[in-house]
């Protein structure tokens, strides 16, 4: 295999506790200052210290934001790291290492090893704990940034231990650049990716941050929530926000204190968001159908993990989408969305807050491991296409809060705006909120509001899914959520004029060209993180499609898709 | 209405209530609906927020604002709704079921928030609607259709519960005394904090051993020689059993509620709702994302 010139990928590989993120955080900050696109992931298992945990960089020319099985140089920072990442290891891969990690190592040749005594150097320097950012010096090096974006970003990362440790984060830093450079100087090893000043100024945000951000876009101001992975980070990124945005952050005793109070917030006229995982929103199924028949806007963040229970914590999946579709007993409208791109999360979160409060309905936002967990740089929004629409009204005397109108939606007060009362009610009730068991007419005609009436205003309002690709496909790779960065790349690369993907950020309700779209076609494939096609199944149900099971690629292992198994899927379809 | 007219009458939904002839709740409603007009509360500003149960349709019965939610689940939302608008009074109404039994977790949670909202509970120490299974307060050897051999559960003992957790007002009342349950409710609701009113009421079709007489009998008001301010003598008189204290039993004042801790109101102290997103701070978050 011909080495790549546009992109490098470096993964750093080592034990709970070791600094694999504190690499990974002053390697992402010098590589992108100096004009490099990133795309950064990690992995990781369900426990604090110990075990085998690994973050891939990938560095480049052009745009990246997904994931490659492939390792242009590791970086190990214990010897368990080359058994735990052997299989995505070639004799193109460089390791840059210490040498006594290299002890009982097989199977690597001569010239794929840069070794220095790391921890030696860092010793000299003052102690052990600089030998990661000697490290990081030798890849600077190697990549032959300007030493004085590392000063910044070493400054920055370790501004509140005082002048010493940073000066000897630096002194070590320099260590490593030096040895990095002779590399490169004695012809061993050489990267030519080009820098693109503009990129400095670009944003970084993972998935959680993206949604978390997108959120307080949507005016978000009330938060109750469990902590549960991998969704904690939206969490953390809104309470880290919290005092300068004024919003009120509850960690609940349980999500079903959660879905509760951020229900009755949204009652009272705040924005709330219930933020989980598949096992929490379990939890929540009944404040789900509590919003259905309160017509409460309610918005919902599920990142999903591998089930069943407790599952894989720490992994990837999209097996919720059946959970989210169908949760809560009786029969409501809802709207069910999962972003393929960072800025589609933002975007999307922002304007799920004002379809939740438009339409008084539960508006989801699935993601998953692999999203909330991966980053890249992006342009930063533009804050022009967004605006926090509050739907609520200002209530007059006789206000009824579940008054029929002629599409099905009744105007929203709100307690304490205006004359009017606010009744809200989990019973069947009347206009004025009223208990009753009147079967023969407002029974139905409030299933008719709650259901059918408003699916008809959501469906109308719909997003299209997105193709890319091929403008005359005869195939279409059908995928949703995470996995829109992965398909794209993998149908870039592979670069068929017959294959197109068809991207599906907004999963319920589809938009009524969905059928015709599909079509198109002469064969249609799915790329889902499940076993059972849950997104195959709601094709089937929703446009009479049926994929045939060959062409169904489910991943259920809790890895994610790389672009090399997407790579091989194609190559695949179209032999 | 008049701002110094404030009648019990105004409180009061003039629709049927599918309580039976005799319950309790008529009463604890009616001492509620007092409460309420000699503090001269707006019904606009009241918010009453209930779980499922025969006690969790008093909001129906009640004119205010209502959100009659789910089973066990009436504390999260009262305390969210005090939360986003402090200006609001928020009232919660609930059976011992849902209140102790279903809704406990949050109980014990809310209290250690101390939301600035009043809890009633009704405890007829049965479940009335689901009809006469036995509740967390039910005594031992209560049979029930289901308990057939007579309950074996230790009762659930919510004034010692709630003192323990810290709460900030602690209360128990006997519906049938309607002179000192009023008082107490009254301060209950003026109180800043958590209050637990623990509200002893009958429950005529279900519960045959705990009827209006037994409580009279078994009941006795607290005097002025209990120091409401003394917590390890609120303590003792929560634990005392065979005759049941009522009135306040415990109370300290000035303690910071959830809203005045949370830092959503350090620099503004209105509502939620009537707040507007600042595109400028956002605009320099989202600059600041520029580094990792
Ligand atoms: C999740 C859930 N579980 C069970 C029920 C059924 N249920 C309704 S009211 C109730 C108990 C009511 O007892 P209590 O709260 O003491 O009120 P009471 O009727 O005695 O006033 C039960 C079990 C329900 N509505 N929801
Ligand atoms: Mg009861």
């Amino acid at each position: 295999m011909e080495k790549k010139v546009s992109d490098i990928s470096i993964v750093i590989a080592g034990a709970a506790g070791q600094g694999v993120q504190t690499v990974e955080e002053l390697l992402v900050g010098i590589l992108k200052m100096s004009g490099y696109n990133i795309y950064a992931t990690k992995e990781y298992e369900s426990r604090v210290r110990g075990g085998s945990n690994s973050t891939e960089i990938r560095v480049s020319s052009n745009r990246v934001s997904t994931f490659v099985n492939r390792i242009d140089i590791l970086i190990p920072l214990n010897s368990a790291a080359f058994s735990h990442v052997e299989s995505r290891l070639s004799e193109h891969s460089m390791i840059i290492t210490d040498p006594s990690l290299l002890e009982g190592i097989q199977n690597l040749k001569e010239e794929q090893i840069i070794s220095f005594p790391f921890s030696k150097i860092a010793k000299d320097v003052g102690s052990k704990i600089y030998a990661n950012v000697v490290a990081v010096g030798a890849i600077a090096g190697i990549f032959k940034t300007d030493p004085k974006i590392a000063k910044n970003v070493l400054t920055n990362r370790f501004s509140s231990k005082g002048s010493k440790i940073i000066d000897n984060n630096y002194t070590a830093f320099l260590k490593g650049y030096e040895l990095g450079k002779q590399v490169v100087e004695n012809g061993k090893y050489a990267i030519n990716l080009s820098t693109n000043n503009n990129i400095a100024d670009e944003i970084l945000l993972n998935g959680n941050q993206a949604v978390g951000l997108g959120a307080i876009a949507g005016g978000c101001n009330f938060i109750s929530a469990y902590p549960m992975s991998p969704s904690t980070g939206a969490l953390q990124f809104i309470a880290a926000n919290s005092e300068e945005f004024g919003i009120i952050i509850d960690q609940a005793e349980d999500e079903i204190a959660a879905i509760n109070k951020n229900i009755a917030a949204w009652y009272t006229g705040a924005r709330a968001l219930a933020s989980t995982s598949g096992g929490g929103f379990a939890l929540m199924t009944e404040g789900v159908s509590l919003a259905g028949i309160m017509e409460n806007p309610i918005v919902i963040h599920i990142a999903q993990r591998p089930g069943p229970a407790t599952g894989l914590p720490t992994r990837t999946a999209q097996e919720d989408l059946n959970l989210a579709l169908y949760a809560g007993h009786g029969e409501f409208a809802r709207i069910i969305f999962a972003p393929g791109t960072i800025e589609q999360a933002f975007y999307l979160t922002q304007k799920a807050f004002n379809l939740a409060d438009k339409y008084q309905i539960p508006v989801f936002i699935l993601t998953d491991q692999n999203f909330v967990d991966g980053y890249y740089n992006i342009p930063k929004f533009d804050l022009s296409k967004i605006k926090v629409e509050k739907a609520f009204i200002k209530t007059e005397k006789d206000y009824l809060r579940y008054k029929f109108t002629k599409d099905g939606l009744s105007p929203r007060g709100i307690p304490g705006y205006g004359d009017g009362l606010v009744r809200a009610d989990s019973d069947e009730h009347t206009e004025a909120g009223q208990i009753t068991e009147d079967m023969e007419y407002i029974r139905p005609e409030m299933v008719k509001k709650r259901y059918y009436k408003r699916l008809k205003l959501l469906e109308d309002v719909a997003d299209k899914p997105e193709i890319v690709g091929a403008a005359d496909f005869s195939t279409l790779v059908v995928c949703w959520g995470s996995n829109y960065t992965v398909v794209k790349e993998a149908i870039e690369e592979f670069g068929s004029k017959e294959i197109a993907m068809l991207h599906f950020h907004q999963l319920f309700p589809l938009h009524p060209n969905t059928k015709e779209i599909l079509n198109k076609a002469k064969k249609v494939i799915i790329i889902e993180n499940n076993a059972s096609g849950q997104f195959a199944n709601v094709l089937k149900l929703y446009c009479d499609l049926s994929i045939p099971e060959k062409h169904k690629y489910l991943n259920y292992t809790g890895k994610l898709f790389a672009v090399e198994d997407v790579l091989d899927i194609l190559q695949k379809e179209a032999n | 209405m008049d701002f110094n007219d404030f009648n019990e009458n105004d409180y009061d939904m003039p629709c049927e209530k599918a309580w039976c002839p005799g319950c309790g709740h008529f009463t604890a409603q009616k001492i509620l609906r007092q409460a309420l007009a000699e503090l001269k509360i707006p019904n606009e500003k009241l918010v009453f927020v209930s779980g499922i149960g025969q006690a969790a349709k008093l909001p129906q019965y009640t004119k205010g604002h209502m959100f009659n939610g789910l089973h066990g689940r009436s504390l999260p939302a009262a305390m969210a709704i005090k939360a986003c608008n402090p200006e609001l009074t928020v009232i919660v109404n609930s059976g011992d079921g849902c209140s102790y039994g279903e809704g406990g977790n949050h109980f014990l949670a809310q209290i250690a928030r101390n939301a600035d909202i009043t809890q009633i509970v009704h405890n007829n120490m049965i479940y009335g609607l689901t009809k006469g299974q036995a509740s967390p307060t039910s005594l031992k050897g209560m049979k029930t259709p289901v308990q057939v051999s007579g309950v074996t559960n230790e009762p659930f003992n919510p004034l010692a519960v709630a003192i323990a957790m810290g709460a900030t007002f602690v209360a128990r009342i006997f519906a049938g005394n309607m002179a000192q349950a009023k008082e107490v409710i009254k301060q209950a609701i003026q109180h800043k904090g958590y209050a637990l009113v623990d509200t002893l009421v009958q429950c005529v079709s279900m519960n045959k051993l705990n009827t209006f007489k037994w409580y009279k009998e078994n009941t006795y008001e607290l005097d002025d020689s209990h120091d409401v301010h003394d917590k390890k003598a609120a303590f003792a008189k929560s634990l005392e059993t065979g005759k049941y204290p009522t009135g306040i039993f415990y109370k300290v004042e000035g303690n910071p509620t959830f809203s005045e801790s949370s830092v959503a109101y350090k620099n503004d102290k209105s509502p939620l709702y009537s707040r507007n997103l600042d595109m400028n701070k956002l605009e320099k978050l989202i600059i600041s994302k520029r580094k990792r």
